[in-house]
């Protein structure tokens, strides 16, 4: 047994490296499959050094969850892997709360129980069965069963309090009542479960992605706790690390929209609020819409074109639209690079995937601070589904909701192409006053059907 | 003893994950999220355990938690690949 327990480290081990392989994309193939020996290992050492298994039980559970889980990843399209991950979270979270109510039902009232014990299992329900839960909702709304919209009521923030508290209070009673202990746990079990649905439902939009990170973490933290539960060093190393990723991803994400993860969970922002858009709704603006026959005219003038891909691009499924018309300006000579804001999309890195996807190669791929000095010099910047991350309204209006976000300066490029199917406002409801710049001139169409247009228009110029 | 032994353990790996994820460009964030994913169906390995000493409720959850790790693992594993595949220079 205590040999065993090695081959649980090596395993962690496996997933330390592979997760630093990830830091290039070169390398982070190789890191993936690094990874998944290591998980091998780990699935094998148990079946061996536990004797007596129910292994026709776990053969059939590793079956189902092998054809789930394979059909997922061999069909789910690039656009929809942030509904994906979310899920895959929650399937997580929700292993991790099966184990430890599994270890429950089988040590408590056998003289087993230990205070110490007690506080895992708790742990680890409440935040699997959250994550559990939360995940699923995160999904309904990625997916659109439900609404994408934050979903809010008068009283919310109390009742979530009050949940919480009470949850708080019936893990604090499973550990100390012996007697009434199976009641409290099923309570522990029912009260995680509807914070994870109401504390994912008041988030919506732009906030996704901040959502699907901590959910990420979660995730982790509850397999952590598990390990607590069993003692066994793997699960705990391993979910430490999945934990330090999300909570990583988070803050990045908090960063990249310059709000605090408080404000991202508890101030729905992203619900259309009247007067929130500040001065740029008062004022008429002169917007000019071209066809992508003029439009084609200015890329032919054009050297340096900056592509600006947000969650439009992806609806649109119009990525490889996008690169045979950046191939096609590029075999004229013209430079054409990619500007990535870090909360494009509905999850961390979404806009770089798609693009892969299209065949960019990855160093035309340019964060938001590699980018933004590019501006200068662009003769045309190309915004295609984005709204938010290129808003001047984050630089100086102190009443936008946005104020204070980083964003793509666009707006210093000589000429600004924005795409977008109506002159309806972005996901956080408010008017970008970009659209009525004189240096913009809006092109309104679907964006696929629009980057065809336009590259027919290019050919024939 | 236990309970410090593994808090030690829990402690240093968050250390260790801070160090390596932050490294991670954000071109490759949603590998990195999918990949750990994957890493977080470990829960197979208690999963399994349970499905032996869980008793009969215990068996049961334990099934339900084999079939949702394994989702995890293959689906995150290979969802990953996938993506990291498409990643090429020029």
């Amino acid at each position: 047994m205590e040999f065993t327990k090695l081959f649980y480290v090596l395993a962690a081990v496996f997933f330390i490296i592979g997760l630093k392989k990830l830091s290039h994309p070169k390398t982070a193939r190789n890191g993936n499959i690094i990874a998944s020996v290591g998980m091998l290992i780990a699935i094998v050492v148990t079946l061996v050094a536990f004797d007596v298994l129910n292994y026709k039980l776990i053969a059939i559970g590793m079956i189902i969850g092998a054809i789930i889980g394979s059909t997922f990843a061999i069909r789910v399209k690039m656009t929809g892997m942030p509904q994906m991950v979310a899920i895959f979270n929650g399937f997580g979270g929700g292993a991790s709360a099966l184990v430890a109510a599994a270890e429950f039902y089988s040590k408590v009232g056998h003289g087993e129980q230990t205070t110490f014990l007690l506080s895992t299992i708790a742990l680890s329900v409440l935040v699997g069965t959250l994550t559990f839960t939360g995940s699923f909702i995160a999904f309904g709304k990625l997916q659109g069963f439900i609404s994408g919209q934050p979903i809010v009521f008068k009283g919310q923030k109390v009742l979530n309090a009050l949940i919480a508290i009470a949850l708080i209070t019936c893990s604090v009673m499973m550990v100390n009542n012996p007697d009434q202990m199976m009641t409290y746990f099923l309570a522990v079990v029912i009260l995680s479960a509807l914070l994870g649905i109401t504390i994912v439902i008041p988030i919506g939009g732009a906030d996704m992605p901040v959502v699907i990170s901590l959910l990420n973490s979660y995730s982790g933290i509850a397999a952590a706790a598990t390990g607590f539960v069993l003692l066994n060093n793997g699960l705990i190393i391993s979910g430490a690390l999945v934990g330090a990723s999300g909570l990583i991803l988070t803050n990045i994400m908090c960063k990249g929209m310059n709000r605090s993860l408080a404000n991202v969970i508890f101030g729905a922002v992203g619900l259309t609020q009247e007067g929130a858009s500040g001065d740029a709704a008062g004022k008429q603006m002169n917007i000019k819409s071209y066809s992508t026959e003029e439009a084609a005219m200015i890329f032919d003038a054009a050297d340096k074109i900056i592509i600006v891909p947000g969650y439009g691009l992806a609806v649109a499924q119009a990525q490889h639209a996008a690169r045979e018309v950046a191939d096609y300006l590029e075999s004229k000579g013209k430079t054409v690079l990619y500007a990535i804001h870090p909360v494009a999309g509905r999850m961390p890195g979404h806009m770089n995937v798609l693009l892969a996807e299209a065949n960019v190669p990855y160093e035309h791929l340019k964060d938001l601070d590699e980018i933004n000095p590019e501006f200068d010099t662009c003769d045309v910047a190309l915004v295609l589904g984005a709204n938010d991350v290129v808003n001047p309204a984050a630089r100086h209006d102190k009443s936008s909701p946005i104020y204070g976000m980083p964003i793509l300066d666009v707006d210093k490029s000589r000429t600004v192409i924005i795409n977008k199917r109506t002159m309806n406002p972005g996901f956080a409801g408010i008017q970008n006053e970009l659209f009525g710049f004189d240096n913009t001139i809006m092109v309104f169409g679907d964006a696929k059907q629009m980057l065809t247009d336009l590259l027919k228009d290019l050919k024939e110029l | 003893m236990d309970m410090i032994n593994i808090l030690t353990v829990f402690i240093l790996a968050i250390f260790v994950g801070n160090e390596v994820i932050t490294k991670v460009p954000p071109t490759l964030h949603t590998p990195l999220m999918s990949g750990s994913n994957a890493i977080s169906g470990i829960a197979i390995v208690g999963a399994i355990i349970s499905t032996k000493v869980g008793g009969e409720i215990g068996t049961w959850l334990g099934l339900v938690a084999v079939i949702f790790a394994t989702i995890n693992v293959f689906g995150g594993f290979m969802v990953t690949d996938r993506m990291l595949k498409m990643f090429k220079r020029k």
